[in-house]
């Protein structure tokens, strides 16, 4: 990747709460089918969760106002790519939803990021992703272009 | 009545404090807490590394002092050859079930061949907390 995308990637990290002028869909798990909101959050109810958004991540805070600094980083990840129509579950709002998740997932931490319903990993992978150029071209196969490709050409063309 | 109620109670907040003022000895005396010997211990046997890098982060977090909550580790092994990075993480997840499903809250997780580790031999830094579940003070995922 170039340099500037090395250098945004280890700035990113650091990025305090972003200001979203027009931010993901904010849901709850009582948002949609099949969601109480209170009780054990079932298997099939977080499938379905999960399949319902071609990009879906659980964070603790919402993408407006992160309350982990790993959680941020997805959103800011995120928010580099463009990627702004995304599903965003806040686990500190609900507790069953915050044991659900990572039983259903099998994954003991959050934040979770889940691309046309796949468990894909938590912030580590995510950056890993962003920096290898995988994030661009998993989200090409959703039919989401990427920010930083058009970022790229008109940098190109200079 | 009253005294033998205020020796119940000093009983386990004292029991409590050497808990915690021994892991802030051991940590200002720059030796490892249980958890952070534990965590070496087993990611040694399940993955044989070549480098092992593990660093508490827990003063960075909303936690008491002393604590062992938060950590970021630099696993560099043979074993994670062919395996994606969702596998990789998995088998470090796997051997700390133990440490994950108790006091860890946070562990980041920096899992590479030894071909990759040369190319960027860095522990990275993690992010700022942004506070967490201020109310939950035990820590809990």
């Amino acid at each position: 990747m170039s340099g500037s995308l090395g250098r945004a990637s280890a700035a990113l990290l650091h990025l305090g709460r972003g200001v979203l002028l027009r931010g993901p869909a904010l849901r709850t798990r009582s948002s949609g089918p099949g969601g109480s909101g209170s009780g054990p959050a079932s298997r099939e109810h977080l499938d379905s969760l999960v399949k319902k958004d071609k990009v879906v991540v659980f964070l603790k805070g919402t993408p407006q106002q992160p309350q982990c600094g790993f959680s941020n980083a997805v959103v800011q990840i995120l928010r580099l790519h463009g990627v702004t129509d995304y599903a965003a579950y806040n686990v500190l709002e609900d507790p069953d939803l915050r044991q659900g998740i990572k039983d259903y997932s099998n994954w003991p931490t959050i934040p979770q990021v889940y691309l046309n319903g796949e468990f894909v990993g938590g912030c580590d992978i995510l950056l890993q992703m962003h920096q290898n150029g995988d994030l661009v071209e998993e989200l090409k196969k959703l039919g989401i272009r990427s920010a930083l490709l058009d970022a790229k050409t008109d940098h190109d063309s200079k | 009545m009253l005294s033998g109620l205020r020796v119940r109670l000093l009983v386990p907040r004292a029991m409590s404090s050497c808990v915690r003022l021994s892991s802030v000895y051991l940590k200002r005396a720059g030796m490892e807490g249980p958890v952070e010997a534990a965590i070496r211990a087993k990611l040694e046997q399940a993955l044989s590394p070549e480098v092992l890098e593990l660093r508490n982060e827990s003063s960075g977090h909303a936690v008491p002092p002393g604590s062992e909550t938060h950590f970021r580790v630099a696993v560099v092994s043979s074993r994670f050859e062919g395996l994606s990075s969702l596998q990789r993480h998995r088998l470090v997840h796997a051997a700390l079930a133990e440490e994950l499903a108790g006091p860890v809250h946070a562990l980041a997780i920096q899992a590479r061949t030894p071909a990759q580790w040369r190319d960027n031999p860095k522990l990275d830094i993690s992010p700022a907390c942004l506070g967490g579940s201020k109310k939950d003070l035990r820590g809990v995922s």
